[in-house]
């Protein structure tokens, strides 16, 4: 069978048959390589790469109560992973408790229901936060959860200098994609700012920000986009706290990024080698950072998402470790991976271990992660960098010459690139022009097989409705009101909002009571709507 | 015809959503698209409005059996019970029955093709004029 597979990546970038020497340029090792752990950092960010230390194993996992999840993270602990990854439900990121009428029949479902400290208390019921770190996917109520997070470290004794973890706190890209935006992009920024700023303060080994790219891709970018706007927005989040007066050596290495891998094996590899380039070089030449942490473009990942398929949905497993060998090949510090029946819904505890499984198969039984960079020189793999570097570099600017990230995510711009790109994809998938094996090609119309999927204990939202009653009858009323009135007029002014906000969830205000206070005196975004 | 596509509940994955807008606009239909976090009332309110042919649903949070319930009782208090409601989203294989039982007229998983989405919504117009 002849057909045009293969001209182009995905995101358009020509391919060739073979590549030779001509295609890259050897004599440019210094300037446009230099070894791994040197600048420009293409090659990695560790001399070392995986040697001294494997990335972390981190799997998104939550729901229900604090108890269910918490059940959960030492199974995963249990069975070697080494970081825990917090999904929260969709009331806790947009600011809602769970008896609000607005949190109905969401509340544990897509992740953990926590409405005031005693959740978070729970949640990490016999795990030490100094002896592990954790990532949040939160956003608009990021503040909040990591005011919580430190208040918890705070209570088990541990020294805020030395626990560490990211929350996701990247607003930017939740108006474009996932959603999960409250307020106006003005305050959201104050917020991250202040964030930041705290962290860089009192918890200097916690990653503020990971700004993410992941979610524009889920939504259909191409790799390119996504690292161009993943990089106009962490040029945002930059330029904001410098703007606040804080020196960039100070916050620069509490910022980490987050992205998808993909299919397309080189250009996902492509991506993460020049996304560190160009970080690199944004940091330290256009940005004056000296210190070479600050030059470090260190980022987590996720493997599944909308590669994975509900047509015979074992074949996941399949697509997520060949994902996962491209993202150790590019250097990934963390690594998710998505369980196989993540089309239906969340993983039972038997896909969740395959997919833990799957990178500690990878880690400890092929030899990948022995040496650092593997592809480096590789005339194919550094032409496909080149390449992918010079049109993110060309998208930034774009963006750039339209003002920047604000105004392009306001007017409804990223959106509808992202847009025209998903539909496009879809087109040409069902055109059969992008092969998806079990789906457009090598279709099988047997039955489908009897799935055992996972699914939420329907009394648990029950069981965080009275526990959330009980804590408002257990606290202290006059207190939780003056807390909460400390944040309005904090809100008010231009303090950093993150001492408020830890005075406040140690009082054991709630988070909708605290979200309330700021909706009221942020308001709220107004979405484009595009199409 | 006039479609109302519609993202109940809290959920904000939108890539499908607008996919079948655009979709169902390239056909011919005309195509009102709520934007994320509208209120069953909300929605049944638009479609009344708009007086719509049509209603499609996209939810992936796994909250599609209450959600499409409500919105259907919203529809049907509104005055609009004889809208066919199309819901779309990760929905679990064994839901799909009880969504239809429920009154929701099709049911599109993840994986759907546009083409077979776009023919329903067109089918149901034809037999809403014809009847």
């Amino acid at each position: 069978m002849s057909e045009k597979r293969g001209l182009t990546t995905p995101s358009g970038i020509p391919r060739k048959a073979f590549y030779g020497p001509s295609d890259w340029n050897a004599a440019a090792y210094a300037e446009q390589l230099g070894d791994p752990g040197a600048y420009p950092y293409t090659r990695g960010v560790r001399a070392d790469g995986y040697r001294g230390k494997l990335w972390t194993m981190r799997q998104y996992s939550g729901f229900g109560t604090a108890e269910e999840s918490n059940e959960r993270y030492r199974f995963l602990l249990e069975r070697g992973q080494t970081g825990l990854s917090v999904a929260l439900d969709l009331p806790t990121q947009l600011g809602y408790d769970s008896d609000d009428p607005r949190a109905e029949e969401e509340v544990g479902r897509v992740g953990v229901a926590v409405d005031t400290l005693e959740d978070m208390e729970r949640l990490f019921e016999g795990i030490r936060l100094d002896e592990i770190t954790t990532s949040f996917t939160i956003n608009a109520t990021a503040a909040v959860l990591l005011a919580m997070y430190v208040a918890v470290a705070r209570r088990q004794g541990a020294d805020l200098k030395r626990i560490s973890g990211t929350i996701q706190n990247d607003i930017l890209k939740e108006y474009v994609s996932r959603g999960t935006w409250i307020f106006p992009v003005e305050p959201s920024l104050r917020m991250i700012v202040d964030t930041i700023e705290f962290c860089a303060k009192e918890v200097p080994r916690f990653n503020a920000i990971s700004v993410a790219g992941a979610h524009f891709r889920d939504a259909g970018a191409t790799a390119v986009q996504e690292l161009a706007f993943t990089i106009a927005d962490g040029i945002t989040y930059v330029e904001r706290c410098m703007a606040r007066g804080m020196d960039v050596d100070e916050f620069a290495s509490n910022i980490s990024f987050f992205f998808y891998t993909h299919s397309d094996f080189f250009e996902e590899i492509a991506k993460y080698r020049a996304g560190r380039r160009i970080w690199a070089r944004l940091m330290r030449e256009r940005f004056g950072a000296k210190d070479p942490r600050s030059w470090a473009f260190r980022f987590g990942l996720v493997c599944g998402g909308s590669t994975l398929r509900a047509e015979e949905p074992m074949n996941n497993a399949i697509r997520v470790a060949y994902e996962t060998m491209a993202s150790v090949l590019g250097g990934a510090s963390s690594i998710f991976t998505a369980a196989w029946d993540e089309p239906f819904a969340i993983p039972t505890e038997e896909s969740a271990q395959l997919a833990l499984r799957t990178q500690q198969i990878l880690a400890y039984e092929t030899g990948v992660p022995d040496v650092a960079d593997p592809l480096g020189g590789s005339f194919y793999v550094e032409a496909l960098t080149n390449a992918t570097e010079e049109e993110t570099l060309r998208l930034i600017a774009d963006i750039e010459e339209r003002g920047g990230m604000v105004p392009c995510v306001e007017t409804g711009y990223i959106q509808q690139l992202i847009a025209n790109e998903a539909y496009q994809r879809q087109r040409r998938q069902e055109a059969g022009e992008e092969i998806i094996v079990g789906v457009n090609r090598f279709r099988t119309d047997g039955v489908a097989r009897q799935l055992q999927l996972f699914s939420l204990d329907e009394a648990s939202a029950h069981r965080q409705i009275e526990r959330l009653r009980a804590v408002k009858e257990r606290r202290d009323e006059d207190g939780v009101r003056a807390a909460l009135d400390e944040l309005r007029s904090a809100a008010f002014g231009t303090e950093n909002l993150m001492y408020p906000l830890i005075a406040a969830v140690e009082a054991y205000c709630t988070l909708g009571e605290i979200c309330g206070v700021l909706r009221g005196v942020f308001g709220e975004f107004r979405e484009p709507i595009v199409v | 015809m006039r479609v109302v596509i519609a993202k109940p509940g809290l959920d904000g994955h939108d890539r499908g959503a607008k996919i079948i807008a655009r979709a169902l606009s390239d056909a011919g239909a005309e195509v009102i698209y709520t934007g994320l976090r509208q209120t069953p009332e909300q929605i049944a309110a638009t479609v009344v409005q708009e007086d719509a042919d049509a209603v499609g649903l996209s939810i992936l949070s796994g909250a599609h059996l209450s959600l499409s319930r409500k919105v259907l009782a919203c529809l049907e208090v509104q005055g609009a019970g004889d809208v066919p409601v199309l819901v779309g989203g990760a929905i679990p294989p064994s839901d799909i029955a009880t969504l239809r039982a429920g009154g929701v007229a099709e049911v599109f998983p993840t994986g759907s093709p546009l083409a077979d989405v776009v023919a329903a919504f067109l089918r149901y117009d034809r037999e809403r004029r014809t009847t």
